[in-house]
């Protein structure tokens, strides 16, 4: 079928559409830059412009809606333009392009209240309760998102959470680039069990989604490797892959999400550059676990990770080594 | 003020207000010629709706300063139960007049008149059909009054703490004697809050404040409350109170009852405490008795007792629906009564055997204030059984009654154990590991009518206030005797006995012992063997081990040390402190085997341990006295095959034996090193305990998918499942447990086998193999739920203990059940100074040696254990640490 991938020079979003294209599918993209894919038709622009994505999401039957703004801190007005807005935009043009199957991407962020999440399934998406812009913004666009759901076209939310691998610029890099400059602690020793994704996972299963989007449409599922680890294993994992020296000096959560906190407000009030060395938001997520059931979401996609996490550390290993 | 029933609140938590109505009841007695309204909960149209038949009435009577609030759950329960295609039984909850939401008499209600008062209630209502009553508190003795007053109709009584008779000349309890007192009275139930507040704090868990809100609802002002202060002062202090008379009146026809019983209590209630559940029990001694461990006055709120009512409605629906074909009271009698059985051999036969033999019978090398061993012949040993025997009888110790030891083991012991087995009494043993909150409460539990001491059992029974007479078991001073509260010596008894006969000797039937479980599967249990059962216990003993006259054992395991005069050998406890294993000595077991030419060897593995650490100190003399052990067991708890084996060595002539058990079956399976060492070989999960001593069978009963132990018992070999056990010297049943009894036998044995075959649900997990031996894998608790099945702890422990930075292991599941992950936490070898995360090198090694996946390492200074072996490691304990640390809390120690 004809499918449209919004933002598929992303990590994830180039990821799916290469499993879409190498499954025998017709693959468009919609995004500001090139998306670098073999096969793939790009279509330059942006989800906010409603010209640009009806002209692109014409005559498609598929669509998978990636395209975001992701950061973890930042200017609220744009998260909304992006996020809700540009969702909005995306599920109006599709609805009237007649397109059957949509598949929204969204982030278990968006029922994140802070507390420990141990096995538990997907929660509605909760805008009030969520933590920073990306998250309130990504859970109100979920809403809308399947509240589009209906016969004529089936729409279905995937949230995976902490997609990883070799070539990843926003977690990988991030956790790396921390490490060896000696920003990165852990919170209350690092043993938060966390739930991640290995890419491949990721990409395997949104396809699912969209090939099973007829029967499983209407909901949420949270998608992962269903290996959780504590925090700090995944962390030190990845510092030993890359080659750099893992964290080693522990602070108490308390005191993180407090400092996060503070850091939060003040960056908001003075935004730099770079991301803030620690957020609330991201102290919450160092210090509490987070791992999820993953029983529905293999059964409802058929569908199960092929990756494990250990055979995923050792392709981001031999990643760096030809680096 | 008085006045007419009020309106229920809206939004009352757990309470539906379709059940809530009101009726307008003429009044009796005190009330003749007057109406009044009461307020009640009933479940009549409820079931008439859902269109099922009604097979009875539970008519429920709450206590003070409660209201129909409280049988909440029952309402909501038993709708439930009977939606669901249970037998249907309708609820009627009222609220006595001036109390809950009833009307407001003005009046003093004395008992007799609630008594008359629910009767005019039950009329007005038309209540026709089988009823079981429901009470607790005051509740409980209004219910019984409607109870003996009505037989016809009356199929079952059922009772939350409460109490029915108060012996006079002995205060009530302090607390009801501070309520009562004049002055306090008004205050504390009337004017103020106060004895609400107290009751509704009484609960364990604390209750939510929208309940606490709830039973308050309908005493918010004093006007409203004079009926609280009504009940208190209505409480019969002695003869000359003005409800003396009825009060015993009913309690005389509850001995007459002749129903189906049902008691759930809460044993930490500072009011009704078990001295009145045991009153109780005397009245209605065939009732079903469930004590509910940590629950308190208010059971209905610390307990699933609605789930209790409704499976006890369920297991006993035949004699509630046909009352007249069965007399509960006759049906128990006929059980307990039991017959001369000419095959059965008392324990004690061979102390009446060998009365004139001078022979040693049992030696006492403990070092307890003494240089030289005590010897005692057969002949001194039968003497001084009878002469105690002799004495608790003059002293009116008789048959059935319990009678509590806390006395290091020993020659003392020994003697006192025989003696009371001799006439009868049922004694109580509970070991000093269960700590002193641990023993308090094995001795409250059991109500003891005797406690046979030591002074350190008796300063803890006169300050602890534990029940029964109390008898020393050293000569006392008299002023110590006072202070103790001791009526009598052991020397004292065999004085007062000398003129005393032996009464006759007691049926194999009837109850012989109550020992208690250790504890470290959740509250000890009171585990009550018949003298059937021990005998059966020494017959199996004698022929597994080959045990004759001329074996001689040395027991460094308590329990067995008390078995040798009834095995006909001669005992010997070797020097170390009995209560603590660890201080044995390789050297004093040589000393022992050499004074006692002793042929078997029991030891724990605690003891084992330190007997291995001190070989070194054996002379070459020493080394030759142990040459001369054939047999050597280890008992009580698992043990590692080397410790096994090293311990072996040092008797290189004795078989080493260990033996799997528990309290409730104290021999259960054996293997020996040599099995231990084959079935290393063939690398089950699990520990391999070897196979089935004797007659006893063993079968599994497979889990589910949820960890539920649901399959029917079978032989099958390689399925994980729930450990099932039969044997002719398995426990009769736990003591004032009956829910606890009945998950114990629950759809166990065999279709085709003889219907008297008794079994018991071990709540260990294993499985067999096709060689008929049985593996232990873990406790039932202990089963990790994961997403892909059950898994039981024990093989992936032993996988990871062969990690070589490892000391020791447990694996433990964290999150929800059903969705369990496995983590392992370990000591190391190099032990770690603080909890958390083990080192990447230790997590990979250990993650590496298993295949089953670990979500994380953990490593910890020390793994908690029980205190009895100090080698069960408390797996539940560390699944919650760890569920608490892996969610991202403060590594904290376990």
């Amino acid at each position: 079928m004809i499918v449209l991938v919004t933002g598929a020079s992303g990590f994830l979003g180039r990821a799916v559409a290469a499993e879409l294209i190498a499954t025998g599918h017709e693959v468009r993209t919609l995004q500001r830059r090139p998306s670098g894919l073999h096969g793939a038709t790009d279509i330059l622009g942006s989800i906010t412009d409603p010209g640009q994505v009806a002209r692109a999401i014409h005559s498609a039957e598929g669509v998978i809606h990636l395209a975001a703004k992701v950061s973890l801190a930042g200017d609220a007005r744009e998260f909304h333009t992006v996020n809700v807005e540009g969702t909005r935009t995306v599920l109006a043009a599709a609805e009237a392009a007649g397109v059957s199957r949509l598949v929204h991407v969204s982030s278990p962020s968006v029922a994140h209240a802070g507390s420990a999440l141990e096995g538990v399934g997907a929660e509605s998406a909760s805008p009030e309760q969520a933590r920073g812009e990306y998250a309130r913004t990504k859970a109100k666009a979920e809403l809308l998102a399947l509240a589009s759901d209906s016969v004529k076209m089936s729409v279905i939310a995937i949230r995976p959470h902490l997609v990883w691998g070799p070539g990843d610029t926003q977690l990988v890099d991030r956790i790396v680039d921390r490490a060896r400059r000696g920003r990165l602690p852990l919170l209350n020793g690092g043993t938060a069990l966390i739930d991640t994704t290995y890419i491949d996972n990721a990409a395997s299963g949104i396809v699912a989604a969209l090939h099973r989007a007829d029967v499983a449409h209407g909901r949420a599922y949270v998608l992962t490797n269903g290996e959780p680890r504590p925090v700090g294993d995944i962390l030190a994992s990845i510092c030993l892959a890359a080659g750099v020296r893992p964290p080693r000096w522990s602070i108490p959560a308390g005191l993180g999400r407090a400092a996060g906190s503070v850091v939060e407000r003040v960056w908001a009030a003075r935004p730099g550059a770079d991301e803030p060395p620690m957020t609330r938001f991201l102290a919450e997520q160092l210090s509490t676990a987070h791992w999820f059931d993953q029983r529905d979401i293999r059964k409802a996609l058929a569908w199960s990770p092929t990756v494990t996490l250990d055979e995923g550390l050792r392709r981001l290993k031999a990643s760096y080594r030809h680096d | 003020m008085t006045g007419s029933a009020s309106p229920l609140p809206l939004n009352l938590p757990g309470l539906d207000r379709r059940f809530s109505h009101t009726i307008a009841v003429p009044g009796r007695g005190l009330d003749e010629g007057v109406h009044r309204d009461w307020h009640y909960l009933d479940t009549g149209d409820e079931l008439a709706r859902l269109g099922v038949p009604v097979v009875g009435t539970i008519l429920a009577v709450h206590g003070n300063p409660t209201w129909c609030y409280l049988w909440r759950d029952l309402v909501t329960r038993s709708v439930q139960a009977a939606q669901s295609g249970s037998p249907a039984w309708r609820v009627v909850a009222v609220d006595q007049v001036d109390m809950g939401f009833s009307e407001r008499t003005g009046i003093h209600r004395p008992l007799a008149q609630r008594v008359v008062d629910l009767a005019s209630f039950t009329d007005t209502l038309s209540l026709t059909g089988p009823v079981v009553t429901l009470g607790h508190d005051w509740g409980g003795v209004v219910s019984l009054g409607w109870a003996v007053d009505r037989p016809a109709q009356l199929v079952g009584v059922m009772l939350l703490n409460t109490a029915i008779h108060h012996p006079e000349g002995t205060p009530i309890p302090a607390p009801l004697r501070l309520a009562s007192a004049r002055g306090v009275l008004a205050a504390s139930t009337v004017h103020t809050t106060a004895f609400i507040d107290t009751t509704l704090a009484l609960a364990s868990p604390a209750l939510d404040s929208a309940v606490k809100d709830a039973y308050r609802a309908p005493y918010r002002s004093a006007d409203r409350r004079k009926g609280i202060g009504g009940f208190v002062a209505d409480i019969p202090a002695d003869s000359q109170h003005q409800s003396f008379s009825e009060l015993e009146r009913i309690a005389a026809g509850v001995a007459e009852l002749d129903v189906p019983a049902l008691m759930l209590w809460g044993p930490r209630d500072p009011i009704f405490s078990d001295f009145y559940l045991d009153d109780l029990v005397e009245r209605l001694p065939h009732a079903d008795v469930h004590r509910f461990e940590g629950a308190g006055h208010l059971v209905a709120e610390d307990s699933p007792y609605a789930d209790a009512v409704l499976a006890w409605l369920g297991d006993n629906i035949d004699r509630l629906t046909n009352p007249a074909s069965t007399s509960p009271r006759a049906s128990y009698a006929l059980a307990r009564s039991g017959v001369e059985d000419p095959l059965f051999t008392p324990l004690w036969h061979r102390l009446d055997e060998r009365r004139d033999d001078d022979s040693t019978a049992v030696i006492d090398m403990s070092t307890r204030g003494r240089r030289s061993p005590r010897q005692v012949s057969w002949r001194q040993l039968s003497d001084r059984v009878d002469r105690i025997a002799s004495g608790l009888t003059a002293i009116g110790v008789h048959k059935g009654q319990r009678v509590s030891l806390l006395i290091p083991p020993g020659p003392t012991l020994t003697a006192v154990v025989y003696a009371c087995l001799r006439i009868g009494a049922v004694v109580v043993v509970a070991d000093a590991g269960l700590g002193v909150k641990g023993l308090t409460r094995a001795v409250r539990g059991s109500w003891p009518d005797v406690v046979i001491a030591e002074s350190p059992g008796l300063i803890a029974a006169r300050t602890l206030g534990w029940p029964g007479v109390r008898i020393s078991a050293a000569r006392l001073s008299k002023i110590a005797a006072a202070a103790l509260g001791v009526s009598h010596s052991l020397g004292d008894l065999v004085a007062i006995g000398a003129d005393t006969l032996l009464p006759a000797p007691p049926l194999p039937d009837d109850e012989a012992a109550i020992l208690f479980t250790s504890g470290s599967t959740g509250p000890a249990k009171g585990v009550v063997y018949r003298h059937r059962q021990l005998s059966a216990l020494r017959d199996v003993l004698a022929s597994h081990f080959d045990i004759t006259a001329d074996t001689g054992i040395v027991t460094g395991f308590a329990p067995f040390a008390l078995l040798g005069p009834a095995l006909g050998t001669r005992s010997i406890t070797p020097e170390m402190d009995v209560s603590a294993p660890r201080t044995l000595t390789a050297a004093a077991v040589a000393a022992a085997v050499r004074d006692s030419r002793a042929g078997i060897v029991f030891l724990s593995p605690a003891a084992i341990l330190n007997v291995v650490a001190t070989a070194g100190d054996l002379t070459q003399q020493d080394l030759v006295e142990l040459e001369r052990v054939r047999t050597f067991l280890s008992t009580g708890a698992p043990i590692s095959a080397e410790l096994l084996a090293s311990a072996g060595a040092l008797m290189p002539n004795a078989n080493p034996h260990a033996p799997y058990g528990m309290t409730e079956c104290l021999l259960v399976t054996d293997i020996t090193l040599d099995g231990v060492r084959a079935a290393a070989d063939d690398g089950d999960s699990g520990v391999c305990v070897g196979a089935p001593i004797g007659s006893n069978r063993v079968l599994i009963s497979a889990l589910d998918a949820e960890g539920r132990a649901a399959g029917a018992p079978s032989f099958q070999a390689g399925v994980l499942g729930e450990i099932v056990v039969s044997a002719p010297h398995l426990k009769d049943h736990y003591d004032r447990l009956w829910l606890t009894d009945r998950a114990a036998v629950r759809e166990t044995g065999l279709d085709t086998d003889s219907p008297g075959e008794r079994w018991h649900r071990t709540g260990d997990v294993g499985h067999l193999d096709h060689l008929g031996r049985l593996w232990v894998e873990g406790r039932l608790p202990h089963v990790i739920v994961t997403p892909t099945g059950p898994i039981a702890p024990v093989g992936a422990e032993q996988d990871v203990e062969q990690v070589s930075a490892v000391r020791r292991a447990a694996v433990v599941g964290v999150g929800p059940h059903g969705l369990r992950q496995a983590v392992a936490v370990v000591e190391t070898v190099r032990p770690t100074k603080r909890p958390g995360l083990a080192s990447p090198e230790v997590t990979a090694a250990v993650r590496a040696s298993t295949t089953l996946p670990l979500v994380a390492v953990l490593a910890v200074p020390q793994l908690p254990t029980d205190i009895r072996h100090n080698s069960k490691i408390d797996r539940s304990r560390l699944s919650q640490w760890a569920d608490c640390v892996l969610a991202g809390g403060k590594p904290t120690a376990p």
